[in-house]
């Protein structure tokens, strides 16, 4: 049964100001109803004054998407009420949006794949309720106006996406997209929003609204994949019908069909003039975008693909990649693309937490075999803990000299650590030993971790390999 | 503001004013010291700001609209605030949440609205100037009914800023004074570009009237004698164009067939507009609070059926109505085809005449509660709507009296020939004077 999905999403814009007054949008750190004027507060009288930048950085978005940007676009109020929604309409593009017809290339589930964009809109956030007293049944709710008239531009699919994890591809794309077009940051709280509508073959069409994570939609699509196939397993029918979903507990629930009745009577905003902006896109200059981005890593840094579409699929690991290359680009890449990136994941950190100089350091120390490649991993692994802990960390060096973790030179007179501890790892596993002379090779990689171990990581795997060897036929 | 003050005690006999301030500081500039009234929905810093309605009653606005800004930059003195039909929503100044004002000229008659407070304010002489707005004649009616000048700007000519909307598309602050000498100069004030409001035209209006109107063609519409329009009225206003003949202008009879859909198209947009913009008085932010104890839904619904009055709350009803799917296209859509009629109508006429004159209003004031159903109410704005429709000036000078009862004249001109409307006003008026 085939699946069939596509994807709203409204991401904010990454502007100094909101989108039709002067305040500032750099309000997550302050308190609430500290980034408002009569205008982002809907005060009586007020009026919108459109942002320019934000209109550039929509556009530039249109021009990286391939979309077609129509000589005149149109402001138009949705109106509805809500106590988070200021002037009781948010003031969007409704028919006649600012780009149309559009496509982004990505890595489907059967090689490159192009996904259509219907079209790219621009409109304002509303603002934010926080509940009081328990999510289920607050006592009250307070309204929050900071993230009232944050721009947004809501970027629609065409339904060509045809399973979970491609949506996931796809936002993950668009994520880099809109990164590198410095236009949008994927790390501040709140700033993607996704509504994913889904629909298994000869099925009605589900709406799936509120996912506000990336890993959410591709949990939110399964998630109603599943339920929806049981649904017909059981011979029930499908209801065309918008539903949530429920970050904390991995579903979703059916909206009230109250919402999908919503008129939101549209018309053309009044206190805006049409917007005349298709002659901008020719002198919009986009910057290298992830696909170039991508071949010039493998071209210049001979960077394998699967390193290079990883270390682009993010602006800042890329930034940052090309920082560490150095001399050696090919290991730089390995370090960064498998090992430094699980590392972080598994801590819940991100790129920017690393100083360049520092994985650089730890780089040379590998490269230069002072360290092994081992406990090249171990350092890393403390200094990204002092990291996450009070955002310093000491310098590669210091680590391994406090840890004692510098490599042993290789042993040839008999009389040096390696050929010691090998000798130690022989005596006190003499039936390993044995199985090695009676011709099961794989003995010795037993023994070789018993070598390591007694080194602490010190010595060069290749040197005790000779070593072992060496006396075991010597034996 | 610089040290100055005037105290302000008039004798509000005709209830004008929803609020004065007794003591007002003033500084120096065109008009140091001159004592101006302002429209209740036009934001005033510090001074409670209602529109007429008791859905905002205790709202004070934290900032000035941009013509108050103006204002108080030549000094003027704001004197208070003046009464309104609620939101601007009536031609009478009876819809006024506080209480109706009284038309000077007769207190048993309607000042007309929905500026009536500025326009009794300026006929009673409490003030020499007064600020009103006009959506669909709000300035004129109430200038005509009270035998005082008032002016309609082009729109995008004088700043929306701080104006509290109720049909966006269509209003206009403008000025109203005892005579064209005075409204041109408060024009001269609050004209201008202002870069917060984006449908703001970079004009401003510096003029000195003119009364030399030889060689002006009128145009004068048969429309505007036509059916409804009272025959004394009418009479009235042919002496004036004659007079206006005498003085050199060419009186050219012609037609505007769009007047016939101009009424319609215009309640259907406003009152679309108004359901919009009006869905922001939820108790949320300001004016008197939703009862937090319920469901918001609940509480927004209770708020807006006690906090608004019947005209607003049909209104609201009407435009929600025709913005909803499947009568958007029949209603909405059609009112702006209708307005793209009338704004080519005035474009053809203007290609053969100068300006087009007729009555400001059908008839003359009305008596208190005279017009108690809603449709002839509305009939009453068909000679000033087409001029917001189109959004081209208009001003209403006072040309006679029927019964007692002051008549005006009204001029309209091109789009951004406010200057002309002006001049046509002013010959006339200077030359009934003897």
């Amino acid at each position: 049964m085939s699946v069939i999905v596509g994807l709203e999403i409204h991401c904010q814009l990454d502007t100094a100001t909101k989108l039709f007054c002067g305040c500032s949008t750099d309000y997550r750190d302050d308190g609430p109803n500290t980034h408002v004027c009569p205008v982002c507060l809907g005060l009586p009288g007020s009026l919108p004054v459109l942002n320019r930048r934000a209109v550039e950085y929509a556009l530039r978005v249109a021009k990286a998407l391939h979309c077609t940007v129509p000589e005149e676009s149109v402001f138009a109020r949705k109106n509805y009420f809500y106590p988070d929604l200021n002037k009781g309409f948010q003031i969007t593009q409704y028919d006649r949006p600012l780009a149309v017809s559009g496509y982004l290339d990505i890595e489907g589930d059967d090689g490159e794949k192009r996904v259509r964009i219907t079209r790219v809109h621009m409109e304002e956030d509303p603002g934010r309720l926080v509940h009081k007293g328990g999510t289920d049944r607050p006592r009250y709710s307070l309204v929050d106006y900071n993230r009232a008239g944050i721009p947004l531009i809501e970027i629609v699919t065409e339904p060509d996406l045809r399973s979970p994890k491609e949506a996931r591809r796809f936002l993950n794309k668009l994520r880099a997209t809109l990164e590198y077009l410095g236009v949008f940051d994927s790390e501040k709280e709140g700033s993607l929003r996704v509504d994913a509508n889904i629909s298994l073959e000869g099925s009605e069409r589900v709406e799936i609204k509120n996912i506000t994570s990336y890993k959410g939609v591709e949990k939110a699509l399964t998630f109603e994949i599943t339920r929806q196939k049981n649904a017909l397993r059981r011979g029930q029918k499908v209801v065309r019908e918008t539903r949530h979903f429920v970050e904390a507990r991995g579903v979703t629930t059916s909206a009230r069909s109250k919402e999908m009745e919503q008129d939101y009577r549209y018309f053309p905003e009044p206190d805006l003039a049409p917007l005349r902006v298709a002659d901008w896109v020719e002198r919009i200059v986009l910057p290298e975008l992830p696909d170039a981005r991508r071949q010039r890593f493998m071209e210049q840094y001979g960077c394998s693909l699967i390193h290079a579409r990883t270390l682009t699929g993010d602006l800042r690991l890329a930034d940052f990649y090309e920082k560490v290359a150095g001399e050696d680009p090919i290991l730089a890449a390995t370090w960064v693309a498998d090992t430094l990136l699980g590392e972080l994941n598994y801590r819940d950190m991100s790129i920017s937490a690393v100083p360049p100089e520092v994985f650089s350091g730890l780089l040379s120390l590998v490269r230069n075999r002072v360290i092994t490649d081992r406990n090249g991993i171990d350092v890393l692994r403390v200094l990204l803990d002092q990291l996450k802990e009070k955002g310093t960390c000491e310098t590669p060096a210091e680590c391994v000299g406090r840890l004692g973790l510098r490599a042993i030179p290789a042993g040839e007179t008999g009389d040096d650590p390696v050929t010691r501890a090998a000798r130690e790892a022989l005596e006190e596993n003499p039936s390993a030993a044995q199985d090695y002379r009676n011709g099961r090779k794989e003995a010795l990689n037993f023994l070789v971790g018993q070598v390591m171990k007694k080194t602490r990581g010190c010595a060069k795997p290749a040197d005790v390999n000779r070593v072992l060897v060496r006396l075991l036929e010597e034996g | 503001m610089s040290g100055k003050t005037l105290s302000f005690h008039p004798d509000d006999r005709y209830n004008a004013f929803l609020r004065t301030i007794p003591e007002v500081s003033y500084g120096g500039g065109r008009l140091s010291g001159i004592p101006v009234a302002v429209k209740d929905n036009i934001s005033t810093r510090g001074i409670e700001t209602t529109c007429g309605s008791r859905i905002l009653s205790g709202y004070v606005p934290p900032y000035d609209a941009t013509v108050v800004t103006l204002l108080r930059k030549e000094g003027a003195a704001i004197v208070g605030k003046t009464n309104m039909d609620e939101f601007g929503m009536g031609s009478t100044t009876e819809n006024s949440a506080f209480g109706p004002t009284r038309n000077p000229r007769d207190p048993s008659r309607v000042p007309g609205g929905s500026s009536g407070g500025s326009a009794a304010a300026v006929a009673a002489g409490l003030v020499p100037l007064a600020l009103g707005t006009d959506t669909g004649g709000s300035i004129r009616c109430p200038a005509a009914f009270c035998g005082i000048v008032g002016l309609k700007p082009t729109y995008g000519r004088v700043s929306r800023y701080g104006l509290v909307a109720y049909a966006n598309s269509l209003e206009q602050i403008g000025p109203m004074a005892a005579n064209v000498s005075d409204v041109n100069l408060l024009m001269s004030v609050i004209a201008g570009y202002d870069p917060r409001d984006s449908t703001s035209l970079d004009a401003p209006y510096s003029h000195v009237p003119n009364m030399d109107i030889r060689g002006t063609r009128i145009g004068v519409p048969e429309e505007f004698f036509g059916e409804g329009v009272d025959p004394r009225v009418a009479s009235v206003v042919w002496d004036a164009l004659t007079l206006l003949e005498r003085k050199g202008a060419e009186i050219i009879t012609c037609r505007m067939p769009s007047m016939s859909h101009a009424l319609a198209a215009y309640y259907v947009t406003c009152m679309s507009e108004a359901s919009s913009n009006l869905a922001r008085y939820d108790g949320v932010r300001y004016g008197p609070p939703s009862d937090v104890r319920k469901p918001w839904h609940e509480a927004f619904q209770e708020r807006r059926r006690e906090g608004f009055g019947l005209e607003v709350r049909r209104r609201i009803m009407i435009g929600t109505f025709a913005l909803s799917s499947g009568y958007y296209g029949k209603y909405y859509a059609k009112a702006q085809a209708a307005r793209r009629n009338v704004r080519e109508d005035f474009r053809r006429l203007f290609s053969e005449v100068d300006v087009i004159a007729g009555p400001t209003m059908p008839t003359v004031a009305f008596r208190f509660g005279e017009k108690s159903d809603p449709l002839s109410m509305y009939l009453s704005d068909i000679l000033t709507v087409p001029a917001n429709l189109a959004g081209v000036p208009a001003i209403s000078v006072p040309c006679g009296k029927v019964e007692g009862l002051p008549v005006g004249l009204q001029v309209m001109g091109r789009w951004m020939e406010d200057e002309r409307v002006v001049d046509v006003a002013y010959a006339y008026e200077q030359g009934v004077q003897p």
